[in-house]
């Protein structure tokens, strides 16, 4: 990725474990996760986030595939995750 | 419903008095900052590569280069503009090309109904021809008086004031016209399909 | 994409900063006092009614609500160790046009009442039971988890070689400038390096410029091939740092990274 694309409102998915937490039941900052774009396998923890957008976006750091969108309603919070292949939970 | 804990001291935003409070929507604050909000890493643009496109229910598409768009009859447009995320700005100053006249260089299918603008980056939003026409509607390339900087939409960007501000695409290449209506980044995770801040039309279901 | 998920209710357990499942809730905590770091930066040491054990490097929310129903919410890394119960200590950079910080700085008073939630996040934590050496990389604020990671490592009997490279403008931006020199003085395997970026007092002998791939080869010389590496601070600092540190040969899954949103400037 371009050294230019990156700026000082680029964060990594640690800023919305609390919301990531809430959503999924258990940090998933730790979890494995599989991009769907490129196969990088690595913990939700590496994600880029922009959270500064009407929803938070995580992005794969490699090839900035969309690998989760998480908007939060009146009505519920919307999550969207085709771009993650697979997630790992342990308990 | 438990009563939600009020932090002491704490103010939140100020709303709108007097004159302003009226060109301010529900719900909304006004700032005089220009909050940069983003979905992804900021596109760099090389203007040499640069188009923007209308094409989809078009008779025949059409692309300007960015030499070609700059030739094209430019206005400037003072606008309120505000966000879903509850900040309202008044009187911004732009400069740039109406869809209208962007328009008078295709023949519509009759069936063209809808438009999806898409962007550098990936972007997308959907907007009713209705809503881009008569002059609701431009792609600015400045913003108070200098060229449009990348972080907020430049090289040039979709600015449609009447709607909440996820619709002014960012980083704008183009309109795909459609006959149905395709739900664009955020109207397809829970956003409203239309967008209109005087009817608070935040979220789908609004 | 398929998740399974099992609601587990009751109480959090005093061990939930582990792997056992736990509800995150809001808490109300008590600012029980306010120390200033820096011209801008203040530490917060909060009492907890439901304080549970943290891992250094962790973090918790804070969540400011106005009378009409307005809210907003932030993270703020642990500063304190594990080791003191019953309360931590949040530092907190004022950021000028931020929502929470000018707030903490300017409003908030000791004897307030602020909704909190949290230990947060199991990715960017470091405690002694894990092997060294440690490379900890900070820009700015990004030393607050940091120092937690040292303040916990002073009080563990394991002590693994570290080394803290610390960036800040100048040297009233250093925070915890006297407790670093005091714990680096007990010669127990704790380096502390500086880096000021703006200006440098006379008869200055650290570093004086942005962290480079010559500093970062310099610094982790005495770690190692492969230490173990924290670096916390500004998206552009941390990105430079760790592509830096796998441009001189550290293996990039030995790296760390939590990145901080813009600092007061």
């Amino acid at each position: 990725m371009e050294e230019s694309a990156i700026d000082e409102r680029t964060l990594d998915a640690n800023a919305v474990a609390g919301m990531l937490e809430e959503i999924f039941g258990t940090d998933m900052t730790v979890a494995d996760s599989k991009c769907a774009g490129c196969g990088r396998e690595a913990e939700m923890g590496t994600l880029l986030a922009y959270t500064s957008a009407p929803g938070v976006v995580l992005r794969c750091p490699v090839c900035n595939t969309v690998m989760v969108r998480m908007v939060a309603t009146p009505r519920g919070t919307l999550v969207e995750a085709r771009g993650l292949a697979y997630v790992r939970l342990t308990r | 419903m438990p009563v939600p804990f009020v932090t002491r001291g704490f103010q939140g935003k100020p709303r709108a008095t007097g004159d302003a409070a009226r060109r301010v929507p529900l719900s909304q604050y006004l700032t005089t900052d220009f909050p940069v909000l983003s979905a992804g890493p900021t596109p760099t643009t090389n203007l040499r590569l640069w188009s923007f496109t209308i094409e989809g229910l078009v008779r025949e598409k059409i692309s300007w280069s960015w030499t070609e768009f700059q030739k094209l009859p430019a206005q400037d447009f003072v606008v309120d503009i505000s966000c879903v995320t509850k900040w309202t700005k008044l009187d911004t100053h732009w400069r740039g090309v109406s869809v209208d006249t962007l328009l008078e260089h295709v023949d519509l299918e009759p069936r063209g109904a809808f438009a999806t603008a898409y962007c550098d980056g990936g972007y997308t939003t959907n907007i009713r021809l209705p809503d881009l026409v008569n002059g609701q509607a431009f792609v600015a390339s400045q913003y108070e008086g200098a060229p449009l900087e990348a972080e907020h939409g430049g090289p040039a960007r979709l600015v449609v004031p009447h709607l909440y501000f996820w619709k002014s695409a960012k980083w704008v290449r183009g309109l795909h016209i459609t006959e149905k209506e395709t739900p664009g980044f955020w109207e397809s995770l829970g956003y409203h399909i239309r967008g209109d801040p005087w009817k608070e039309e935040r979220y789908s279901g609004d | 994409m398929a998740i399974t998920s099992a609601a587990t209710h009751g109480k959090r357990s005093a061990t939930a900063a582990t792997d056992e499942r736990r509800i995150l809730d809001w808490q109300i905590a008590t600012i029980a006092a306010i120390h200033t770091e820096t011209p801008r930066v203040r530490t917060f040491t909060l009492r907890l009614p439901d304080w549970t054990t943290h891992r250094p490097g962790q973090h918790y929310d804070i969540r400011l609500t106005a009378a009409d129903g307005y809210s907003v919410q932030r993270s703020y890394s642990i500063a304190s160790a594990p080791e003191r119960e019953g309360e931590i200590d949040l530092t907190v950079e004022r950021v000028a046009d931020g929502e929470v910080s000018p707030f903490l700085h300017d409003v908030a008073v000791v004897g307030d009442q602020i909704e909190v939630r949290g230990p947060i996040g199991g990715y960017f934590v470091w405690h002694s039971a894990l092997e060294g050496p440690l490379l900890l990389i900070a820009g700015g604020s990004g030393i607050v988890p940091l120092m937690a990671m040292i303040r916990h490592r002073a009080a563990a009997t394991r002590r693994p070689a570290t080394r803290l490279l610390y960036s800040s403008r100048t040297l009233d931006d250093i925070i915890y400038a006297d407790e670093l020199r005091g714990l680096a003085a007990r010669d127990d395997g704790l380096e502390v390096v500086h880096t000021l970026t703006r200006s440098q007092p006379a008869g200055w002998t650290g570093y004086g410029r942005r962290i480079d791939d010559q500093m970062l080869s310099d610094v982790r010389r005495p770690l190692g091939d492969a230490p173990r590496v924290f670096i916390c601070g500004p998206t552009p600092l941390v990105e430079g740092a760790a592509n830096g540190l796998v441009r001189i040969g550290v293996p990039a899954e030995r790296i760390r990274t939590e990145r901080f949103g813009p600092s007061g400037k």
